[in-house]
């Protein structure tokens, strides 16, 4: 006799969350988002030269990568950073939690202030590094390339906090250079003046607020602005009209990219590989071998990771060194092979340029250590530069230096210069 | 009478992958299949007029590439195509789809759990750490851990110091891979139901088990192993159906000098004195042979066509208990016009992938449960795709063929022997499933084959009906497959050598065992293996 097959209808739901996760399901048809300001960067395109930031169609230039590194040096640049990882954190716990999650001490970050930081699994491995915005004394942004809401949520245990992934919701824009302070006070953000580095304040805009910082990722003078994404038009039309007479430009990555190289900034899964996406064990990186070993602090409380990092010092097991490299000639480095007395392996460059700034030709080398450490002489990079079809292979000297490659005092000028 | 260098017992894709390489050695090599066509369970046949099916296996991915270039496949034939994708239909009225882009994928999973969806990446890690682990083991012959012989002692060392070289944390992961439960595995990355079934049907596919036995994450892991052309764990079509594979291989090993004798089911292999002499044809035709290689399952090769005698008795108990249960079974279907699914937007690519309506662990398990009690899934788990999507050779334009594996389903139903009324309430249990997602679905239906494990048993000769030869859980892989001391394609019977999945690696559409078993005859013989790849680097 034959089995009988059980009927089971599908079910027709009127629950409001499952219509939502319904209505949700187009996001297929468009792989690339629109940030919120993408109607402001599709009009000033002209090259049309988009990449992939975390899911977002993201400018690789607007005009001309060359002419919008300078628009950062000589005027205000302002790079759409909306794509960034945020993170709102919030409750009565929420410093206690942080100072656990994160190496630096959160708990000497007042309210207002922003630090850059950094944050590790168990093993004392670096999941990213990122800006921690604190909002006020129960609240705060963290801001990162990768994403890391079960690291969060499953630290947060035991914590009164509330931990919301809030990247869409927020929109985000670097407006960097030596204009920007006179864009900002000239869009009307009254008390701007006032903000040193590193501190933030609420201003209003258009029946909301916006939180500014004076924060930024080119090593000069320049301020990132949050605002809900319902009011981030409004917001860069104001920077624009406001920025007409400082030479306000928009700008893609590429030009944003080289700033950040001249202050000697590290980016995730750029100069080194995130733990969650190391396939490779030996790619892992603890602080101390990414240049962030400032950020340890062995008297503040228990952090994620502390023991294996400290244990990693006393028995000298750090096994490799971020450093900065000055290297003879003119041509970028980038991807270079690093040598000691040109023939032993020891390293690779992960970023380099040459610097209009300090008119040198700088990189950032991951190396094997004690090279970069304490053996620093005799190192060499092999650059192979293709040249019509064919590899000029050179091998120049390489010095180690100290980063930033570049350091401009009106990024810390106080009050800041108006140009 | 004339007596060939090797007799291949069963023109399956092992035992053509076995003949291709033995030819191309200089030998001189006879493959006998019962059927009158050739293929094993990698076949395409077209059972009503304009439709193929890939009646039994019917994607692609963990076919070896290594195998593809030495035996010049794409010569003659052989393209996979890799396939967009895929879904989980839920009951209430949604879906869960698993997109190629990385990002549109992040953001399908934060439809249903944001948290989830920020997971997957060390999920992904984990798997792919794991594969890593893996891959390079299933181009090598196991080693033998009680053997002191020198390559058994390298093979060993090989395996050690590749475990050696993980970290606590990583040894740790890998030996909790290769014992847990995939319910538990995912429970570790994932909370919400139709995520954590959307990766467990990868568990499950081929076993006997539910996702809650131990074992089935590494049964996961073997179907993530796999590549198309450098994308590792990517799935395909074979274009042409499955049986495109095997039209190949036999196109190769005929190009070589090999000869394919269809129509010849083999009775029992000729033993005189402890050594294969040749087989004898149901038929009573004596075919004579200086050595035999059995592409049939460990169990077929030695409880049917060996006799009990020639055995040893250890040996005879172990391959007796070897676990091999029918647990699925197979309904492909021809359509007139492609199936609408009213959760699914028109232009979705999840038409082009893998599409399943289990929306829960706890599902899957009580289907699991229906299999325990002797009875198909009242509820199955359908692993749904239409090749015909990707591929216009299988269908007239417009028409389609649906592939649907279907678990569970018992090798006996509640201890008597499957009738057709219950392969129609198998069928039924499929097709009703389908149309409840599908209305109008029976109406498109033109031609349908069910195959329950006692038509798999019958037509492919796979015992009970089961996939892989033989359940992939630890105690059956490596140097314990298929019986601990004969991990390396030889038998008690000198002479006579295994190739089919029920050695090592296993199962699926590889390859490997078969060029594996190559590997050794030839090393037997004193004869070279030039002509055979090692395996890609795994950097």
């Amino acid at each position: 006799m034959a089995q009988a097959t059980r009927k089971r209808p599908v079910a027709k739901t009127e629950d409001a969350a499952v219509s939502a996760r319904i209505a949700a399901q187009s996001h297929f048809r468009i792989l690339r988002l629109g940030t919120p300001f993408q109607p402001r960067l599709d009009a000033l395109a002209k090259t049309q030269d988009w990449y992939n930031w975390a899911g977002y169609r993201a400018p690789h230039s607007l005009w001309d990568e060359e002419l919008e590194y300078f628009a950062i040096r000589s005027q205000a640049a302002l790079f759409d950073i909306s794509p960034m990882t945020k993170y709102r954190i919030e409750g009565p716990d929420a410093e206690a939690f942080l100072d656990r999650v994160t190496l630096r001490d959160v708990t000497k970050l007042r309210p207002g202030r922003v630090h850059y930081t950094a944050w590790c699994d168990d093993e004392g491995f670096v999941l990213d590094d990122g800006t921690l915005f604190r909002l006020s004394p129960t609240r705060f942004r963290l801001c990162s390339q990768e994403r890391h809401l079960p690291w969060l949520l499953d630290s947060a245990i035991g914590f009164d906090v509330v931990v919301k992934e809030e990247t869409e919701a927020v929109a985000g824009l670097a407006l960097q250079g030596p204009t920007s302070f006179a864009v900002l006070r000239d869009a009307g953000f009254a008390g701007v003046e006032k903000l040193k580095i590193f501190d933030l304040a609420d201003f209003p805009h258009d029946g909301g607020t916006v939180t500014i910082s004076r924060t930024g990722f080119t090593g000069d003078l320049g301020y990132e602005l949050f605002v809900p994404s319902a009011k981030a038009l409004s917001l860069w039309d104001r920077l624009m009209t406001a920025g007409e007479l400082r030479g306000i430009r928009a700008i893609g990555y590429t030009a944003l990219n080289r700033a950040r190289l001249e202050a000697g900034l590290i980016v995730a899964n750029g100069d080194f590989t995130t733990a969650e996406h190391a396939i490779r064990a030996d790619r892992l990186r603890r602080p101390d071998e990414i240049g962030l070993g400032f950020m340890i602090d062995p008297e503040k409380a228990h952090f994620n990771g502390r023991r294996a990092i400290l244990q990693a010092r006393a028995r000298r097991k750090l096994r490799h060194v971020l450093v900065g490299l000055e290297v003879e000639g003119n041509i970028p480095a980038e991807h270079a092979i690093v040598y000691h007395k040109k023939h032993q392996e020891v390293g690779l460059v992960s970023a380099a340029m040459w610097s209009p700034m300090a008119k040198r030709n700088i990189a950032i080398a991951s190396l094997a250590r004690p090279y970069g450490d304490t053996v620093v002489e005799d190192l060499w990079v092999e650059i192979y530069a293709m040249r019509e079809l064919q590899y000029q292979k050179l091998m120049k000297r390489a010095k180690v230096v100290a980063r930033p490659f570049i350091k401009l005092d009106r990024r810390i000028a106080n009050p800041p210069a108006d140009f | 009478m004339k007596a060939w260098d090797a007799i291949i017992i069963g023109g399956g894709h092992n035992g053509l992958v076995n003949a291709c390489y033995l030819q191309r050695a200089g030998l001189d090599v006879l493959v006998v299949e019962k059927n009158d066509w050739v293929g094993g369970a990698a076949t395409s046949r077209e059972l009503t007029p304009g439709f193929l099916y890939s009646n039994c296996s019917y994607v692609c991915s963990l076919f070896r590439p290594e195998i593809m270039r030495d035996l010049e496949l794409p010569r003659f034939g052989l393209q996979v195509i890799s396939y967009e994708g895929g879904a989980v239909f839920t009951r209430d009225g949604d879906y869960l789809a698993n997109y190629r882009d990385h990002d549109a994928h992040r953001r399908e999973f934060a439809r249903f759990s944001k948290r989830d969806a920020e997971a997957y990446d060390r999920y992904a890690r984990d798997v792919t750490r794991q594969c890593r682990f893996i891959q390079p083991l299933l181009m090598r012959t196991a080693p033998d851990p009680t053997s002191l012989k020198p390559r058994d002692l390298g093979e060993l060392l090989y395996l050690g110091k590749k475990f050696a070289g993980l970290s606590a944390e990583e040894m740790a992961l890998t030996l909790r891979f290769w014992t847990m439960s995939i319910s538990d595995f995912l429970d570790e990355y994932f909370e919400t139901d139709v995520i954590k079934a959307n990766f467990a049907l990868s568990g499950i596919i081929g076993t006997a088990l539910g996702p809650m036995s131990p074992g089935t994450a590494y049964v996961l892991l073997h179907h993530y192993m796999g590549e198309v052309d450098g994308s590792v764990g990517a799935w395909g079509y074979a274009r042409g159906g499955m049986g495109a594979v095997t039209k190949a291989l036999a196109a190769s090993f005929k190009a070589s000098g090999g000869t394919i004798r269809t129509g010849a089911e083999v009775d029992h292999v000729l033993v005189s004195r402890g050594k294969a002499k040749g087989v004898v044809l149901a038929g009573g035709e004596e075919i004579r042979g200086k050595l035999v290689v059995s592409n049939a399952d460990v169990k077929r090769t030695f409880l049917k066509l060996v006799e009990e005698k020639e055995l040893p008795d250890i040996f005879l108990r172990r391959v007796k208990n070897f676990k091999m249960r029918g647990s699925s079974g197979k309904v492909n279907i021809a359509l007139d016009s492609l199936p609408e699914f009213p959760a699914l937007p028109k232009d979705s690519p999840v038409y082009r992938g893998d599409m399943h309506f289990t929306d829960s662990v706890e599902r899957m398990e009580r289907a699991y449960d229906d299999w325990k009690a002797g009875r198909w899934s009242a509820d199955p788990f359908l692993d749904m795709v239409i090749p015909t999507t990707l591929d216009p050779t299988m269908a007239p334009p417009g028409k389609h063929f649906m592939s649907c594996f279907v678990q569970y389903a018992p090798p006996k139903v509640s201890g008597r022997e499957w009738t057709d009324a219950d392969r129609d309430g198998f069928a039924e249990s499929v097709i009703a499933q389908i149309a409840e997602y599908s209305p109008g679905f029976r109406d498109r239906i033109v031609h349908m084959e069910v195959r329950t494990p006692r038509e798999i048993e019958a037509e492919v000769g796979l015992t009970e009906g089961n996939i892989f030869q033989g359940e992939l859980t630890f105690d059956q892989l490596l140097f314990n497959r298929p019986v601990p001391g004969y991990a390396q394609y030889r038998s008690p019977v000198g002479g006579l050598y295994m190739c089919g999945s029920s050695t090592h690696p296993g199962g699926g559409v590889m390859g490997a065992p078969g060029r594996n078993a190559a590997a050794e005859i030839l090393r037997d013989l004193a004869k070279s293996t030039s002509h055979m790849s090692p395996a890609h680097d795994v950097i």
